[in-house]
């Protein structure tokens, strides 16, 4: 360089090169470690659920859990098909098993009512689409959480669910709400999603989510996946167990002994 | 002054549209006064500091909702007491506020704000209603 004009400017247009070549390249660098895609959590702590269909079959209980989830929720009986509020419910096995129901199921599955709820999958694809984070997998124990408050009723997390475990308040649920609301629950407004949330307000005070306290002859159990010694843990070792449409990836939380 | 008698009428009715809100505030004294709230008989301190709560009650609620919510948290512990209280507004605050309408309402009514919190959280009057 002869400090001509043309040197100088040959100088300056390399350097500022260099410079934005290593911030994109920095800012690149940073993107590959940012916030990874892996589908487990760190927790020492991940709820799931049994359901043993046999004893359901046995006991015939399947109405008295979701009376007492409802209750405890304070859930609207909303007569009208399409306005319907479902925190836990029975669905025919063909429908909540569409993968494994054929032509010559044994008889005794085929007529049987499944309880299904949301299944508080580790790879939850309803939480992936909610513009404003009003539901999302809770880091510390794998729940599914909603925040009613933050709810825009757009509805994305309700077709992105496959398992139709989202309801959405078409109407004001308040009217419908059998013996009334109850302050220990609040209560949902007209234009908000809702499901269930593994009983997170129950487990903050120790107890059992409502579902498996009704049921008391153990056709829910419920439990943390994390710990080799739970309940869950030693029904899933002993027992052959499907999940709801595992295929699709979603890694459902709630296990079925057919 | 060419029709004059037009303009002084069109002043006239200018003037009592103008004033309408003022004489109507002068004519319904209760309007305007303040109102009192009737406080809980059940306790004499509040959560935090009555000053403080009488400005930012809004903003501590926001607090707890945003807490118990997203962060899983349960537990409220005074800066003015130290004591530890649930963080609840239908269990806590309404505990002792029992009464929502002489409360709540008197002053909400009275600076014409609507808060939504009763859209969803229920009130004790209105429990099994």
């Amino acid at each position: 360089m002869d400090g001509s004009r043309r040197g100088f400017l040959w100088l300056a247009g390399l350097t500022a090169l260099g410079a934005a070549g290593a911030a994109s390249l920095k800012a690149l660098a940073q993107h590959a470690e940012g916030p990874s895609v892996t589908v487990g959590l760190q927790g020492e702590t991940r709820w799931a659920m049994v359901v043993d269909l046999d004893k359901f079959r046995l006991h015939k209980s399947w109405n008295r859990c979701i009376v007492a989830c409802h209750r405890v929720h304070n859930v609207p009986s909303i007569p009208i098909k399409d306005d319907e509020i479902k925190w836990i419910w029975t669905e025919e096995f063909e429908k909540a098993f569409p993968s494994e129901e054929h032509e010559y199921v044994a008889d005794r599955y085929r007529q049987l009512p499944v309880p299904v709820l949301c299944n508080h999958c580790n790879n939850p694809p309803c939480t992936r689409v909610c513009p404003t984070q009003a539901t999302w997998k809770r880091a510390s124990d794998g729940i599914v959480m909603m925040d009613w408050h933050r709810c825009i009723g757009c509805r994305y997390c309700i077709v992105a669910c496959p398992y139709g475990s989202r309801s959405f308040n078409w109407r004001d649920p308040r009217p419908y709400i059998e013996g009334g609301a109850h302050r220990d629950f609040p209560t949902r407004m007209r234009g908000v999603v809702e499901k269930c949330t593994f009983c997170e307000e129950r487990l903050a005070k120790g107890l059992k989510p409502a579902c498996v306290e009704a049921c008391e002859h153990g056709e829910l159990v419920f439990g943390n996946l994390e710990d080799p010694d739970s309940e869950v843990r030693q029904l899933l070792r002993e027992h052959f167990t499907i999940r709801r449409k595992a295929n699709l990836g979603t890694q459902p939380e709630v296990y079925y002994i057919v | 002054m060419y029709d004059a008698g037009k303009i002084v009428l069109g002043i006239g009715i200018f003037l009592v549209l103008v004033l309408v809100p003022f004489l109507y505030n002068w004519s319904t004294p209760a309007a305007v006064t303040a109102p009192e709230l009737k406080l809980p008989t059940t306790s004499t301190q509040c959560v935090e500091a009555t000053d403080y709560m009488r400005v930012s009650h809004m903003d501590l609620l926001n607090q707890w909702r945003d807490i118990v919510v997203r962060e899983g948290r349960r537990e409220y512990v005074s800066r003015l007491s130290g004591k530890t209280f649930d963080m609840s507004l239908s269990r806590t605050c309404l505990d002792c506020h029992s009464n929502k309408a002489e409360f709540c309402d008197a002053c909400h009514n009275y600076l014409a704000v609507k808060p939504f919190c009763w859209d969803c959280h229920v009130e004790p009057k209105k429990e099994g209603a």
